[in-house]
């Protein structure tokens, strides 16, 4: 394989929230296929610096494929076509020498365009803030140990908490739903001994927040966690769903 | 039960880190049971403001926020949870013995004091390793999914430096489960309207008034706007200044600019010169390369570190004519086993990465650069199988395909060390404040607890002591002198002064126009760092260092460009701004290390080893650690020193050998 390809990049540029975007074509050569998307676009952003024009902005952090701040539509897959990524675990080798790539933000209702490929996603923040987490104060609890949770569970807890929180599951959806990511949380706590006790309480406030915010209904198509950088799986969404029916049956 | 006190010829100084009297086991008990409280209806009247939101920042907002104080949380990135305390992968210290194989807290302050090589305050670590098993209890009640055993019960998997398995882990993701733990304690809050929180903001300076700090300025990431931020105590917990170094394993926005504010105002920066090279790291691939990706050091319970034997063989590897795999096992040099028998690949990151680069040196290094060396579980995967090693190191496995393109169940890894924490940070007394009344540094921005060279898995113990267990108890002490202190304007000179002179600090950048990005200036001292000031120094290389960083720094202030206005989003002015004090610091750690002539922990200094090139201390000048005091811009700063005389353990040369 060549070590270094010429790529066409459409790149959404778009000023501001208010403002209407369009696509750019940029044309960077000889980037080394070693690099990984978001250190291409580094290498874009240095060319444009230099040749005296705005930069592109994009939301990025770790580059481990953990923090959850990269995101991106690429060629029309969210962090792009390989599975199990996110944008910026992906590698330049991925791509052939000649291709066309193209680059937007997520495009969703409750995650509004900040600055070319910046999306706003503090939805999410305020969807944990409105029920994802256990109600203790630091202080005063009991030893580690003192309640033993099956291994089985525990595991399958450590799954669902795996979410970064990019947003790639709201982003594909044709509804633009939350569903995944609410369902993750949910179904994490529901599954320890610590978050069983508001487990009901937490499914409800999550998905009303959830509505409120602007997020669409779940219809099953999969997309989210077929796109999930972390390959959480849709029954999560099963078990939430058990859980905010029993908690309204109570009501 | 006190021994000796092993003083020392460091002159008495002015510093004095307020550490309670009474024997080490129960100096933390005392303080809390004398220190001063605020009571509940005065708590709701008094605001904190917490710079930064990773595990200490988080952890303290939350707890403080739960006794009732009003805080208010900066957060630079969209998130709280995307703070960088996320990528730590291999886990958690704590002393609970859970595994019966000798542990007490006794011996967690014995490791981490060791492993410091003796350059950290005795009576910080004893309360580390103290209140270490309540922050595994109180994560567990969080709902953090700790890996647990068929049983039910917490697991525990072995770390360098230790002879014990006291790590708590969430597979490789442990640093991502105990934010989101913090973080949802924080989120809590905020849904309560405890906390009100800044997402992508940026602290830009502290404002004292009357010598106390009482607020901060900070811009408004996505407006442009710079916006003024009044309470009655500040604390920062803005992580290390690794990427000063600019090739790092640290995030992409992590800085040194408020540990730099901090110290133009009057807090003394400490030890800058201790910086963690951490020894697994996936080596450096080109010129055009971000950032570097760490591999837990957890990888060492199950992977042995090699070279070839041969130098013949590692030209042969290198020049792409021979695989690793080609070379049979009389022809490896298991090189940390050889010189380590009773510790091996469990040696402290330091020593690890120093022998890496001691091979490498001496042409034995692999990959195309000869710049690495060999992590390989070949061994492992015959003794447990494939499964057993995916099950334990999975995604870590799956990360390194992605960026090496090499499936590591066949081939060995390989790594090369990298910057990956520093030691040093913002000086703190007892209390974690720092020299400027009513400010406070929490976490990996502190220098507090780990001497010259950190522990695996003791940051994140650290990060969540400070800001679950310390913080919120010693704050008080400063906070119930302040209940009579009304919330004060922020249109008051002092605030006006501070913004002033940030405007024209941004104004002056802006109008520079050169050539020059801000990244190809960061690149070049980055270099200049790792070339001189990197896993060896000496005198001539850090003198040549200090005439280069001069160099960059007029470079910056001649050549950068920046595009764009500041009144908007502007990622390059953000980066621009950070540059600046990079250059400060990176100055700072080469004057630091200039100083010390000695070498301890990640500091080490050619001029001063043993015959057989383990690091040689001189606890007789250098049992201090150093303050910084900033005196004016183009001016020295003055050398100022806390004498670390030890009382309860007696130091001694490292020894991993035997």
């Amino acid at each position: 394989m060549e070590k270094n390809i010429n790529l066409t990049l459409k790149i959404w540029r778009q000023a501001g929230p208010k403002v209407k975007g369009e696509f750019e074509t940029y044309k960077l050569d000889n980037v080394s296929t070693d690099n990984s998307f978001l250190e291409m676009l580094d290498i874009l952003n240095e060319k444009l610096v230099k040749e005296r024009k705005e930069p592109i902005a994009f939301d990025h952090d770790c580059r481990e494929g953990i923090c959850g701040m990269c995101s991106l539509f690429i060629n029309g897959h969210p962090h792009g076509l390989d599975g199990e990524t996110t944008t910026c675990q992906l590698h330049i080798r991925r791509f052939h020498n000649g291709q066309t790539i193209t680059i937007e933000p997520w495009r969703s209702a409750a995650f509004p365009v900040i600055k070319d490929l910046m999306v706003d996603r503090g939805a999410f923040d305020k969807i944990i803030q409105a029920g994802g987490y256990v109600s203790v104060n630091t202080g005063g609890v009991p030893d580690g140990n003192a309640i033993p949770i099956s291994k089985v569970f525990a595991d399958e807890a450590m799954d669902a908490a795996s979410c970064i929180g990019c947003g790639a599951c709201a982003a594909t959806c044709k509804n633009g739903s939350a569903m995944l990511f609410v369902a993750a949380k949910v179904s994490q706590l529901a599954l320890l001994p610590q978050g069983k006790v508001e487990a009901a309480h937490r499914a409800k406030a999550m998905v009303a927040k959830m509505d409120e915010l602007g997020f669409g209904n779940c219809t099953n198509t999969g997309a989210c966690e077929a796109e999930c950088p972390k390959a959480i799986s849709i029954s999560h969404i099963a078990r939430l769903n058990r859980e905010f029916l029993s908690a309204k049956f109570k009501d | 039960m006190a021994k000796k006190q092993e003083s020392t010829a460091v002159e008495a100084t002015k510093i004095d880190a307020r550490i309670p009297e009474g024997v080490l086991a129960e100096k933390w008990s005392n303080y809390k049971a004398h220190q001063k409280l605020v009571n509940p209806s005065n708590k709701r009247r008094l605001d904190i403001i917490v710079v930064g939101t990773g595990l200490a920042g988080s952890s303290a907002a939350a707890s403080m926020a739960e006794l009732g104080f009003n805080v208010l949380n900066f957060c630079i990135q969209d998130s709280p949870r995307r703070a960088h305390s996320i990528a730590a992968q291999g886990g958690i210290n704590a002393a609970k013995n859970y595994q019966n194989d000798g542990d007490s807290v006794y011996r967690l302050f014995y490791d981490t004091i060791k492993g410091g090589d003796y350059r950290a305050r005795e009576a910080n670590v004893y309360r580390l390793a103290e209140v270490s098993n309540g922050i595994i209890d109180q994560c567990v009640a969080q709902g953090v999914p700790f890996a647990r055993e068929y049983g039910g019960l917490l697991d525990n998997r072995s770390f360098g430096g230790a002879q014990v398995s006291r790590t708590f882990y969430a597979k490789g993701q442990t640093g991502q489960q105990l934010l989101l733990g913090a973080y949802s304690a924080l989120s809590r809050q905020v849904g309560k309207g405890a906390v009100k929180l800044f997402s992508r903001y940026e602290m830009l300076d502290v404002v004292i008034i009357d010598g106390r700090a009482r607020g901060i300025i900070a811009r408004n990431l996505v407006s442009g706007k710079i916006e003024r931020f009044f309470a009655h105590a500040v604390v920062v917990g803005s992580g290390g200044y690794g990427n000063t170094f600019f090739l790092s394993t640290n995030a992409m926005t992590s800085n040194a600019s408020a540990a730099v504010q901090m110290y133009k105002k009057g807090a003394y920066i400490s030890n800058p010169a201790y910086c963690q090279i951490h020894p697994t790291c996936i080596p450096v691939h080109g010129e055009t390369q971000s950032k570097l990706t760490l591999m837990s050091e957890s990888l060492r319970n199950d992977g042995r570190i090699w070279v070839p034997k041969l130098k013949e063989d590692a030209e042969a590897i290198r020049a792409g004519k021979k695989k690793a795999t080609d070379l049979k096992e009389d022809e490896r040099d298991y090189y940390l086993e050889r010189r380590y028998p009773a510790f091996g690949n469990l040696v402290p990151r330091d020593v690890a990465s120093r022998a890496a680069k001691e091979r490498c040196d001496a042409g034995y290094g692999v990959g195309n650069t000869g710049l690495a060396v060999y992590l390989d579980f070949s061994s492992s995967i015959e003794r447990l199988g494939e499964n057993t090693i995916r099950a334990r190191y999975g995604n870590l496995f799956q990360m390194y395909e992605k960026i090496v393109d090499e499936n590591p169940y066949k081939m060995p890894m390989m790594i090369y060390p990298a910057i990956h924490y520093t030691m040093g940070g913002v000086w703190v007394d007892y209390e974690l404040q720092t020299s400027v009344k009513g400010l406070f540094c929490i976490g990996e921005a502190n220098f507090s607890d780990h001497g010259a060279n950190r522990l695996g898995a003791s940051a994140l113990m650290q990060g969540l002591a400070d800001g679950y267990f310390v913080l919120p108890y010693t704050i008080q002490n400063y906070l119930a002198d302040q209940i009579q202190v009304p919330r004060l304007s922020t249109d008051l000179p002092e605030f006006d002064q501070a913004e002033k002179g940030i405007r024209a600090k941004i104004e002056k950048i802006m109008k520079i126009q050169g050539d020059t990005s801000v990244d190809s200036i960061h690149r070049e001292l980055g270099l200049i760092m790792w070339d001189f000031v990197g896993m060896g120094r000496n005198k001539a290389g850090l003198e040549t260092a200090l005439e280069k960083i001069k160099a960059v720094r007029h470079e910056f202030w001649t050549k950068v460009y920046v595009p764009g206005v500041s009144t908007d989003l502007n990622v390059e002015l953000e980066k621009a701004l950070r540059m600046a004090d990079f250059i400060e610091i990176g100055e700072l750690i080469a004057r630091d290390a200039l100083m010390r002539e000695e070498s301890c922990g990640g500091h080490f200094r050619e001029e001063y080893q043993t015959p057989d090139g383990e690091a040689l201390r001189n606890d007789e000048e250098f049992s201090f650690a150093s303050c910084w005091k900033f005196n004016g811009e183009g001016e020295e700063p003055e050398l100022l020193k806390e004498a670390l005389d030890y009382e309860f353990v007696h130091r001694q040369q490292r020894n991993y050998k035997a």
